[in-house]
């Protein structure tokens, strides 16, 4: 099966004037040789703290940036080889919701409008085929139909997330990037939407890229993590093994810094150390070295390459000796 | 343990009123609770819930049109609110510190580092500027700021979140306070920094022997810092207790329903436990239990008659009326 949506050592680095008088130019390393798949269905999950690169990712994946190197594939086609046709049946495919629902919403517009804009400037419908199309995705996301007329600010904070997700949904997409979708939410409110998001999955075929830093919430949703520090994927494996037995320490450390669900659950406190490094001036070596509690004289000198570990892959030289056994084993 | 407590709310009630006086807001109704020196207590809400309100009532900090209407806070055995502004001034910063969440809101773009952790010992304990600086230095290194000598000549924009929120601990811990209030002190911070922060919170809690209010909405928190817990809906506090009885055995639904819906590492693919319908307004509460319109075990009574107070366990309070 072809994956949905695939993104093969995608870089993207954002040149920055240095200084007033233009010194040397600098580069920010955003993303720096990413990549993974997103299955039809499925949830792929970005964790990692500010900086690391995940909103650029989404970026490139929305098509607002392109990628300084890299390509991404949609249902096998290279993005940088679509025509405007290609491009506009992407764009129609591939939608978002982010974080703050009372910015993304025009408080001049009424909710009818609001979700069909993407109708009305994508395709040429009928009235009332319009009015169908609205009416039945008010209804998969769980509002009155009488919402249609009203103004975004006469709804709460979880209510206008249910109409941000609609208006991604009127074009019918098979992607959705989900930037922190729930994080502005309150507590008691934030299940309702990972719920409707998780039936609108079951019953559309829907797959999502999740960006949240509410680790708990990543591994709930997502079928994958991939875990990213200062542009790079440390880890990446099936949701279930990452959260629960990472290898990479820098997934450790992130895992154990998650707050606990109840106070008996104790964790092995790994706090790290520091601030994480600018992207402007990445650590040599593997990024983490600065910060890592296991670092070895060579982590600052070679950069570690993503390797199969325990069934997910990982870039850490703690593993090496795996690696270097299994490649000392006859090839099959 | 001594006998009176280091601070005791007992009834507290602020209101906000409009200009007209037309329209009344009950932010935070009969709220009572005790802190002993060196406890924690986490009071959780969502939005709306009077618990930031509840904060800035303790050190008399509310904005114009919020009024406190009865009740009595007494702090080491003193009635905080029979105090004049000027004492009170003599209060906040020095015995009552606070945290609030926004580190880059809480410090002043102008001034250095220095200038800043040093000031509430000049102006509590009349210190003099090079003395200041001198205790910023030894503030900063206690809570692990590195290279503090050159830090201190930073203005807040040279640091990160992470240090800008531990430069705001400096401060709140200079002149040694008894209490320390933190609204959401971690909210703007990535997962390993807030785990750095509430790390540091604790050691400086041991070291100085502080009480601890943490107001949050996450908790995860409240699981990780806290000795007792206050959880508030609609201005009120609905269930009070030992952290360990709240999380095992929640006696309110509103605290149940909270602790059920929140996803747990390591169990994904159930579906969540979502409370339906939104927090109220606090301007137009529900009669009777604010909660019963969410409620997915109310009574008849519920609807119309406020449920009273009731123990359910060692120090377990709850209002609700399936207890009552």
């Amino acid at each position: 099966m072809t994956p949905l949506l695939e993104a093969r050592g995608v870089v993207k680095h954002f040149p920055v004037r240095g200084g007033l008088f233009g010194g040397p130019r600098k580069v920010v390393r955003a993303v720096e040789d990413v990549s993974f798949v997103i299955e039809p269905g499925a949830t792929l999950g970005l964790v990692g703290e500010s900086g690391c690169g995940k909103t650029t990712t989404a970026k490139l994946v929305l098509l607002l940036e392109r990628p300084t190197a890299g390509e991404i594939r949609f249902d096998g086609e290279s993005l940088a080889t679509l025509d405007a046709e290609g491009l506009r049946r992407y764009r129609h495919s591939v939608q978002a919701v982010f974080q703050d629902p009372y910015a993304s919403l025009n408080p001049r517009m009424r909710v009818d409008s609001i979700i069909a804009e993407p109708l009305v400037t994508n395709e040429r419908l009928a009235a009332v085929e319009l009015g169908e199309r609205l009416r039945k995705v008010l209804d998969l996301v769980g509002l009155p139909a009488r919402a249609a007329k009203l103004f975004p600010h006469e709804f709460s904070g979880g209510q206008r997330q249910r109409i941000a997700i609609a208006r991604a949904l009127t074009l019918s997409p098979r992607l959705i990037v989900l930037d922190e979708p729930v994080s502005a939410l309150d507590v008691s409110i934030r299940a309702q939407i990972l719920n409707l998001l998780r039936d609108l999955q079951r019953e559309l075929g829907l797959a999502y890229l999740f960006i949240a830093h509410d680790l708990a919430a990543v591994a709930h949703m997502s079928h994958v993590i991939a875990v990213m520090y200062l542009g790079r994927v440390v880890e990446t494996g099936a949701a279930r093994i990452v959260a629960t037995q990472p290898r990479h320490p820098y997934t450790k450390a992130l895992f154990a810094a998650a707050l606990p669900s109840h106070p008996d659950d104790s964790r092995d406190d790994v706090v790290l150390a520091g601030d994480v490094p600018s992207p402007l001036d990445p650590p040599s070596g593997c990024r983490f070295h600065t910060r890592c509690p296991q670092v070895m004289p060579r982590c600052s000198t070679d950069e570690p390459k993503l390797a199969t570990v325990d069934g997910r892959e990982v870039a850490c030289h703690l593993y090496d000796s795996a690696e270097i056994a299994r490649a000392a084993a006859p090839r099959g | 343990m001594s006998d009176t407590p280091l601070l005791d709310v007992r009834g507290l009630t602020t209101h906000y009123v409009s200009a007209r006086g037309t329209r009344v807001t009950r932010a935070v109704e009969d709220v009572s609770f005790t802190l002993r020196d060196g406890e924690t207590l986490g009071i959780v809400g969502e939005s709306g819930s009077g618990k930031t309100t509840l904060a800035l009532s303790l050190l008399r900090l509310l904005p114009p049109g919020a009024r406190i209407i009865a009740g009595a806070i007494r702090f080491e055995g003193e009635d905080l609110l029979a105090k004049r502004e000027s004492e009170m001034r003599h209060i906040r910063g020095k015995r009552i510190a606070m945290i609030l969440q926004d580190p880059m809101a809480s410090l002043n773009p102008l001034f250095t580092i220095g200038d800043q952790v040093g000031e509430p010992l000049r102006v509590h304990e009349g210190a003099s500027r090079r003395g200041a600086w001198e205790r910023a230095r030894e503030l900063l290194g206690a809570v692990r700021i590195s290279a503090p000598n050159a830090r201190v000549r930073n203005y807040p924009h040279e640091l990160s979140g992470g240090m800008r929120q531990r430069i705001v601990g400096a401060i709140a811990i200079s002149c040694g306070p008894r209490l320390l209030i933190a609204d959401e002190p971690t909210t703007s911070l990535d997962v390993t920094i807030q785990a750095q922060y509430l790390s540091l919170l604790r050691e400086l809690q041991r070291a100085q022997g502080l009480a601890l209010i943490f107001i949050t909405h996450n908790l995860g928190i409240v699981a990780r810092m806290c000795d007792k817990v206050a959880v508030m809906y609609g201005g009120r506090i609905v269930e009070s207790g030992p952290v360990r009885r709240i999380f095992g055995a929640p006696a309110h639904p509103y605290t149940r329903a909270l602790i059920e819906s929140i996803p747990k590492l390591g169990d994904s693919n159930g579906r969540l436990t979502a409370i339906e319908g939104q927090p109220p307004d606090p301007a137009a509460l529900p009669e009777g239990c604010a909660f019963h319109p969410r409620c997915p075990v109310r009574l008849e009574k519920c609807a119309t008659e406020r449920p009273r107070d009731s123990v359910v366990g060692d120090e377990h309070r709850t209002a609700c009326w399936l207890h009552g």
